[in-house]
């Protein structure tokens, strides 16, 4: 059967084989050479973990075939049902001013950057057009929380409509919170929203990355959080962590501003290269290479930290430990192949243009307006069918990219035009230079090489990570 | 251990060999067709079989007493051997012959099972049933009376054989036979899933989706252990598009993987095989050997210590089990199994494999141990046997 293979660093005498269906081997060098060379003894060991594992399969191949197939079909389930994100951007008007922005803000007065009435019930429809049976409807800004009126009403148009639609509907938000009180929360939690909030880390870090007038976002995010976690229960909230190159430096402190704050998880999260966050790379941004070892540094903690009981994990991690170690897809619509841009989310701006991914639309505002796909007054074939979409499909398939078809980690990975067409003008990307690329390929080795170890700990976390249960304790006396 | 056999005087000429025994309350309450039925009359109780003649019951059973009474009008079923084995609520065969009788359903114990058939197609090297090539379909015939009078609160009833599927069409009247009397009552159907490769095979049982579990053996995640495993070329192959064609269909299905030196080198791989290939599965079972049938013979092939084989078990239930596949594991004793694995261990499904060591006298641990099989012997029994402490069991 078709394999891919590579040498982790660190991982000596063994090379990583994986299949189209992301299952994966360590094979010996011996062991590699035979099987490539189709020598490899059927008496070993080695034949019978290839054969179960479907990378070798003996006299008729149909019933081989229809497993892969099988796992095939679960892989990319995702595909099915099209869009089942759908992001409202209500506003694009914020009251912070943080240097890495990827959205041009508009200072917290200028109505003009609100979503109309028209445009988000025009929205609405586009949506309900989607055949996915379950649907997440997240606002988006500028901060969101400054056009509140316009949630209320999407948010119970919504659900008028859903008496017939019948779709599974989740509502979230990303906002600062700070804006989160009394009616707020009353309607939030009656609406069981899920929030994500930006937490940069310990005070000073933080407030450096976000600025406000009269400063405090440290402070007042806090409160929001605390606030939130009241009316909703911890479950509801989840946070981000935007890294500047400052951040790069305090690893361990922003791992311990989340446990501190009694998060569960973190989400470490590079630059990306979209607006004001492009114009503030030379100040703000860095390499990947300068990335990846403060991830390592960081997952390394994170995980001593579990092993002396402390749970939390790194949500990034688990995306990627999801696609390695389970036949499942997950619901990140930001690694996939094909891309998540368009088949997986949808953006519906302030304006009514609709946007193939959030990216997408910050896209628009440097000046690139290829992934517009058209206005919320479009049918979802016009949109399904648009020049943005053809572009997208031509080069969202990482499968056929020049540099992904071959690469071992690619039933892991996924392709991003989006970020191709922001860092290097062009969806297909230059792979050798290509900062997702090196992202990735970093990301999976350091994961690769842990999975190699095979650590009992580390694997019980990362497993715990996938499955979203906790780490299993062994009983004392077999612990050591 | 309760026998299912007994043997009893039977005078006057009974109408049928298939008697649901009921106390005379219940037989009064009309649940049950009356001409099924053998009142219970404890020995005390003076009932004039008269009136129960005019209500049409089939008999009545005084299992104590030594004959009829000179009043009795109603067919007599009494003097049983052994009076423990028929209660009310069984149903029972009288064989009007020979006075042999033998409970077909025993209401309240903790398995019932029903025997579908001697023949299969398979010849598992540890087949604790070995098959026979032989007519039996007197079996079904008389299955299909007996269903009826089963107890519709019963929760779960077991198919066993014997392979089912060899039985055709038949298969499917059964469980019609189980969905039309016994609504209420979830069906486990032991099979080698072989025939099921079929897709019209699969289609014939659709009347189970949704009310029986397939329990179906897979011993590796390769085909030429499995296959040797079962002595049957091809078998693998077979019973993984059964798997999937069950599954296709709405069908629950569960694994079963008995664990012995034959199926060991591949456990754990197993284990990862199913997490990839069929995470839909609603339960996966590890079992223990049964040292019974063909197990006796190849005893020399099969025999692993189940102390020395424990933590591996324990790693394999537990990959499944972490990943949300709910995992049992049957028939080990827990002083053989690490700690770790205590959780996933259940008591024997079967009254009639728990039995007790004269080593677990004294053992705290007993009330939550499933023991060993009836006709567990000292070649079978593991160095690691052993009573607990209760201070040690607390931990």
């Amino acid at each position: 059967m078709p394999f891919r293979f590579t040498r982790i660093p660190g991982v000596d005498g063994k090379v990583l084989v994986t299949s189209e269906v992301g299952e994966f081997e360590f094979l010996d060098e011996t062991d590699f050479r035979g099987f490539a060379a189709g020598t490899l003894s059927p008496a070993t060991d080695a034949y019978a973990d290839l054969q179960g594992k479907h990378f070798l399969v003996e006299g008729d191949p149909s019933t081989t075939l229809r497993m892969v197939a099988a796992k095939y079909r679960t892989r990319k389930s995702f595909l099915k049902g099209g869009p089942a994100l759908h992001v409202f951007v209500v506003t694009l008007r914020c009251d912070h001013s943080c240097r890495y922005c990827q959205v041009s803000r508009q200072t917290a007065d200028q109505a003009r950057f609100d979503m109309s009435v028209e445009t988000a019930a025009a929205a609405i429809d586009l949506m309900f057009q989607t055949p996915s049976p379950s649907l997440t409807v997240e606002f988006q800004g500028g901060e969101p929380l400054l056009a509140f009126a316009r949630i209320q009403q999407i948010v119970e148009a919504i659900e008028e409509r859903n008496r017939v639609e019948g779709r599974a509907i989740t509502f979230s938000m990303t906002s600062t919170l700070h804006q989160a009180d009394g009616e707020v929360l009353e309607f939030l939690r009656r609406h069981d929203f899920q929030l994500s909030t930006s937490l940069d880390g310990p005070e000073t870090l933080h407030d450096a990355n976000r600025p406000r007038p009269g400063r405090e976002s440290h402070r007042r995010t806090l409160e929001g959080i605390g606030r939130v976690r009241e009316a909703l229960g911890e479950r509801s909230l989840t946070a981000l962590t935007t890294l500047t190159r400052e951040s790069l430096k305090h690893p361990e402190a922003i791992v311990d501003e989340y446990v501190r704050l009694g998060f569960p998880s973190i989400f470490l999260r590079p630059l990306s290269p979209f607006g004001f966050a492009a114009k503030a790379a030379q100040r703000i941004g860095y390499g990947m290479e300068e990335f990846l070892p403060f991830y390592e540094r960081a997952l390394a903690y994170i995980l001593e930290l579990n092993r002396k009981g402390v749970a939390i994990q790194e949500a990034y991690t688990g995306f990627l430990l999801s696609h390695i170690l389970t036949p499942f897809p997950t619901g990140y619509v930001d690694l996939r192949s094909p891309t998540g841009a368009g088949l997986g989310a949808r953006v519906y701006n302030y304006d009514g243009d609709v946007y193939a991914s959030d990216e997408g639309r910050m896209l628009a505002e440097m000046g690139d307006h290829s992934l517009r796909l058209g206005t919320v007054h479009d049918s979802h074939a016009d949109l399904m069918n648009s020049e943005g979409m053809q572009l997208l499909l031509a080069t969202g398939v990482a499968e056929a990219l020049p540099g992904c078809s071959d690469c071992a980690f690619l039933p892991y990975c996924g392709a991003d035009p989006v970020f191709n067409l922001a860092r290097e003008g062009d969806p297909v990307g230059h792979r050798p230079t290509n900062a997702h690329c090196v992202k990735h390929t970093g990301l999976f080795r350091i994961l690769f090489r842990y999975l190699a170890e095979a650590d009992p700990h580390v694997v019980r976390t990362f497993t715990s990570w996938v499955t979203q249960r906790p780490v299993r304790r062994l009983p004392d006396a077999e612990a050591a | 251990m309760l026998p299912l056999h007994t043997r009893a005087v039977i005078s006057g000429a009974l109408s049928r060999q298939l008697l649901k025994v009921l106390d005379l309350a219940e037989a009064l309450r009309g649940d049950v067709p009356h001409e099924q039925v053998a009142v219970h009359l404890d020995d005390g109780i003076d009932v004039d079989t008269g009136v129960l003649r005019d209500l049409r019951f089939a008999a009545v059973m005084r299992p104590g007493a030594t004959d009829r009474r000179p009043d009795d009008v109603l067919p007599v079923i009494c003097g049983l051997s052994n009076t423990d084995v028929v209660n009310p609520g069984d149903v029972i065969r009288v064989r009007q012959d020979s006075g042999q009788l033998s409970v077909l359903y025993r209401r309240g114990a903790n398995a019932n099972s029903l025997f579908l058939t001697v023949q299969c197609n398979s010849r598992c090297l540890m087949c604790s049933q070995p098959p026979r090539d032989e007519d039996d379909l007197w079996r079904v015939r008389e299955l299909l009376d007996l269903i009826p009078l089963i107890d519709r609160d019963l929760p779960q009833l077991g198919f066993t054989g014997g392979e089912p599927t060899l039985l055709g069409p038949l298969l499917p009247e059964l469980i019609r036979s189980c969905k039309a009397a016994l609504p209420w009552t979830g069906l486990h159907i032991l099979t080698n899933g072989r025939n099921f490769a079929d897709p019209a095979v699969a289609d014939s049982v659709h009347d189970a989706a949704g009310f029986a579990t397939w329990a179906i053996p897979l011993y590796a995640d390769v085909p030429s252990r499995h296959d040797h495993v079962v002595q049957a070329a091809g078998a693998f192959d077979a019973t993984v598009n059964g798997i999937y064609n069950l599954a296709e269909r709405g069908h629950a299905i569960e694994i079963r993987f008995v664990v012995h030196a034959q199926t060991l080198p591949r456990m754990q791989h197993f284990a990862e095989f199913i997490w990839r290939n069929m995470p839909f599965v609603s339960h996966v079972a590890f079992m223990g050997l049964e040292p019974m049938g063909f197990a006796k013979v190849n005893r020399d092939l099969l025999w692993v210590d189940p102390v020395d084989y424990g933590p591996a078990l324990a790693e394999a239930a537990w990959h499944l089990q972490d990943r949300g596949i709910t995992t049992s594991i049957y028939n080990v004793p827990l002083c053989v199994l690490p700690k770790a694995a205590w959780p996933l261990a259940r008591q024997s499904i079967s009254d009639w494999k728990n039995v007790y060591d004269p080593a677990c006298e004294g053992c705290s641990m007993r009330p939550r141990c499933c023991g060993f099989f009836a006709s567990h012997g000292p070649a079978w029994r593991s160095r690691g046997i052993r009573a607990f402490r209760f201070d040690e069991a607390a931990e």
